[in-house]
C-alpha cells in the first residue's frame, strides 16, 4: 500500500504524467511522501493512545522505513539528475546552501534509525533502541525546514506540514508535561 | 498576424514562400538590415537576435508559467488565465516624453509590424527554454514618444484587476507587478515587446496580449500583460525586489558566478532535457549587452 506513491510516479513517467519539468515534479513528489510518512508514523502514537486500536502500532515500524525509502528516493534523483554525481560539487552545496544542509542532515539521521529498525536491535539495544529513535524528531523537523527554504515566496505547503508536526510533537510535550506534573512530590524531611 | 503594413516594409523584409521556409536564417540577415536603419550607432551588432537551439514546445510553453496573477502553482494559469480579457486592452507610454500615448493594443501593434525573434528565457528558479516570441522592438516604440532628457528609466505595470486575476486577491506579491529598466537597456534592439508565440496569438497563460522579453535578464523581469510603459527619471521598484529584496535585484542579469541567495545559479534545467547544463553569463547575450555593464560590479548590482 505504501508502494503506490512510488508505483503512481512510475506510470505517471510511463505515460507523460510528470508533467513539464519531470525531475522537479519526481523530486517534489517523493519529497512529500517522505514528509508524509513522517506525519502519519509520528501520529501513530497518539491514534493508538486515543482510540486504543493497537493495529497501527504493529504497522509503524514498517511506515517509518517508508519514510526513508521516499527520503532516499528524493535524495537519489537530486543526486543523479541534479548534481550528476559531481560529488564535490555536492558537498559545497551541503556546506553553502542552508536548506540542502538541513535536508542532508535529516537524511544523514534517518541512518541509524533504519539501521537499528530491525527485531536483533531492538533487543540489543534495550533501552537504548528509544534513546537513538527520539532523533525521529529532530529529522522531522529538519525536513519540514528544507522544505521551508527551498521554497520560492509561497511557502503554504510547508507551513501546512509544520502545522501537522507541530501538532503531533505537540502532543507528545503535553502527554510529557503530564506525567511530570503528576508525579509526586518528593516528601520533605520532618520540618 | 499582420505581415505587411503598407510604406512601413522594406522589400527586403517581404518574405516569399520558399525564404518563408527559411525564415529563421532570412531574418537573421534582416534584422540587422533593420537595426542598421533605425540604430546605426548598433549596426555594429554583430549578435542575431535568433539562437539556432531547439525552441521549447508550445504545450510546455504554455503549461509551465509562473504567472503569479494566476495562482502560483505553474500549472495555474493555464488553467485559470482564461479568464483575463485580452480586448479592448490599452497601452499607456507616459512619463518624461514629449508625446505621450495611450494605444489600443491592436493599433500599436499596426503601427508596429511584427517580426519573430527565437530567444532563451531563463527563470531565476534554474530551468530555461527556448520561445519563437512574435513582437516587435521597445526601442522605436519609446522613440515614437520622444523621451526627454529626464528619461533615465523604463517602468512598466501589469494590469491590476483581481476579478479578472484571481491571484491579485492573494498577498503572495505586492500588485500590481511592476517592473523597470534602465534606459539603455530598454533601447538595446534585444529587448522586445511580445504579442504572439509560435506565430500564433500570445496565449493568456504567457502574458497576453503584450508582455517583454528582456532574454539576457531572469524570466521575472520580462514582465507580462502590460497596460502602463512610463519613462522615468529615478529606478523605478519592481515588484520581486520589493518582495524579497536580498534575493532579487533590479538588474537581475543571468550570471552563473553570482548565486541566488539560496541556490545556486551556475546550472540550469532545460525543459525537455534530462541533465542541467551550465548558464551562460547573460544568458548566452554577453556579446551583445555585456557592454551596458561596462565597469558595472555584477555583484553588487544583481
Amino acid at each position: 500500500m505504501c508502494l503506490v506513491p512510488l508505483l503512481r510516479l512510475v506510470w505517471a513517467g510511463l505515460h507523460a504524467g510528470l508533467g513539464v519539468n519531470p525531475v522537479e515534479f519526481v523530486e517534489h513528489n517523493t519529497g512529500a511522501w517522505a514528509l508524509n510518512f513522517f506525519c502519519i508514523t509520528l501520529a501513530v502514537r497518539p491514534l493508538v493512545q486515543t482510540t486504543g486500536w493497537s493495529w497501527w502500532m504493529r504497522r509503524r515500524r514498517m511506515l517509518g522505513l517508508f519514510v526513508t525509502f521516499y527520503a532516499t528516493l528524493h535524495f537519489l534523483t537530486y543526486l543523479l539528475l541534479d548534481m550528476e554525481l559531481r560529488m564535490g560539487e555536492f558537498f559545497r552545496d551541503v556546506n553553502r546552501r542552508p536548506y540542502i544542509f538541513v535536508g542532508f542532515a535529516a537524511l544523514v539521521l534517518l541512518v541509524p534509525l533504519t539501521v537499528t529498525s530491525n527485531d536483533w536491535m531492538i533487543r540489543r539495544l534495550k533501552v537504548w533502541w528509544g534513546r537513538i529513535h527520539w532523533l525521529v524528531y529532530p529529522a522531522a523537523i529538519l525536513g519540514v525546514v528544507h522544505f521551508y527554504w527551498l521554497l520560492k515566496k509561497d511557502k503554504s505547503e510547508a507551513l501546512l506540514y509544520g502545522g501537522v508536526l507541530a501538532l503531533l510533537l505537540g502532543y507528545r510535550v503535553i502527554a510529557y508535561l503530564r506525567t511530570r506534573l503528576r508525579a509526586p512530590l518528593p516528601l520533605d524531611a520532618d520540618a | 498576424m499582420a505581415r505587411f503594413a503598407p510604406g512601413d516594409i522594406r522589400a527586403s523584409e517581404i518574405t516569399p514562400e520558399a525564404a518563408y521556409l527559411n525564415r529563421r536564417s532570412f531574418l537573421r540577415a534582416v534584422g540587422l538590415l533593420a537595426a542598421n536603419a533605425a540604430f546605426p550607432r548598433l549596426a555594429a551588432a554583430k549578435g542575431a537576435f535568433d539562437t539556432t537551439e531547439a525552441p521549447t514546445p508550445f504545450e510546455d510553453i504554455t503549461h509551465y508559467n509562473n504567472f503569479y496573477e494566476f495562482g502560483t502553482d505553474k500549472t495555474d494559469p493555464a488553467k485559470r488565465a482564461q479568464s483575463l480579457k485580452t480586448r479592448p486592452w490599452a497601452v499607456t507610454i507616459d512619463g518624461e516624453c514629449k508625446k505621450p500615448k495611450t494605444w489600443d493594443i491592436d493599433a500599436l501593434i499596426k503601427r508596429n509590424p511584427p517580426e519573430e525573434r527565437i530567444y532563451r528565457l531563463r527563470c531565476v528558479e534554474a530551468w530555461s527554454m527556448v520561445i519563437p516570441w512574435t513582437g516587435f522592438p521597445l526601442g522605436p516604440v519609446l522613440a515614437k514618444a520622444e523621451p526627454t532628457a529626464k528619461a533615465k528609466y523604463v517602468a512598466f505595470t501589469t494590469l491590476h484587476d483581481p476579478e479578472q486575476m484571481p491571484g491579485q486577491k492573494t498577498g503572495v506579491l505586492p500588485w500590481p507587478y511592476v517592473e523597470g529598466l534602465r534606459m539603455d537597456e530598454a533601447m538595446h534592439p534585444l529587448a522586445f515587446l511580445v504579442t504572439g508565440l509560435y506565430g500564433k496569438p500570445l496565449p493568456n497563460q504567457d502574458g497576453a496580449p503584450l508582455r517583454l522579453a528582456v532574454p539576457w535578464k531572469y524570466g521575472f523581469k520580462s514582465i507580462k500583460s502590460i497596460v502602463r510603459i512610463t519613462l522615468v527619471e529615478k529606478q523605478p521598484p519592481t515588484t520581486w525586489n520589493i518582495a524579497n529584496p536580498g534575493e532579487y535585484g533590479f538588474y537581475s542579469n543571468v550570471n552563473p558566478t553570482v548565486d541566488h541567495r539560496r541556490w545556486s545559479q551556475a546550472r540550469e534545467r532545460r525543459i525537455g532535457e534530462l541533465f542541467k547544463r551550465p548558464t551562460l553569463l547573460f544568458n548566452g547575450y554577453a556579446k551583445e549587452v555585456a557592454g551596458l555593464y561596462k565597469g558595472m560590479d555584477l555583484r553588487v548590482n544583481y
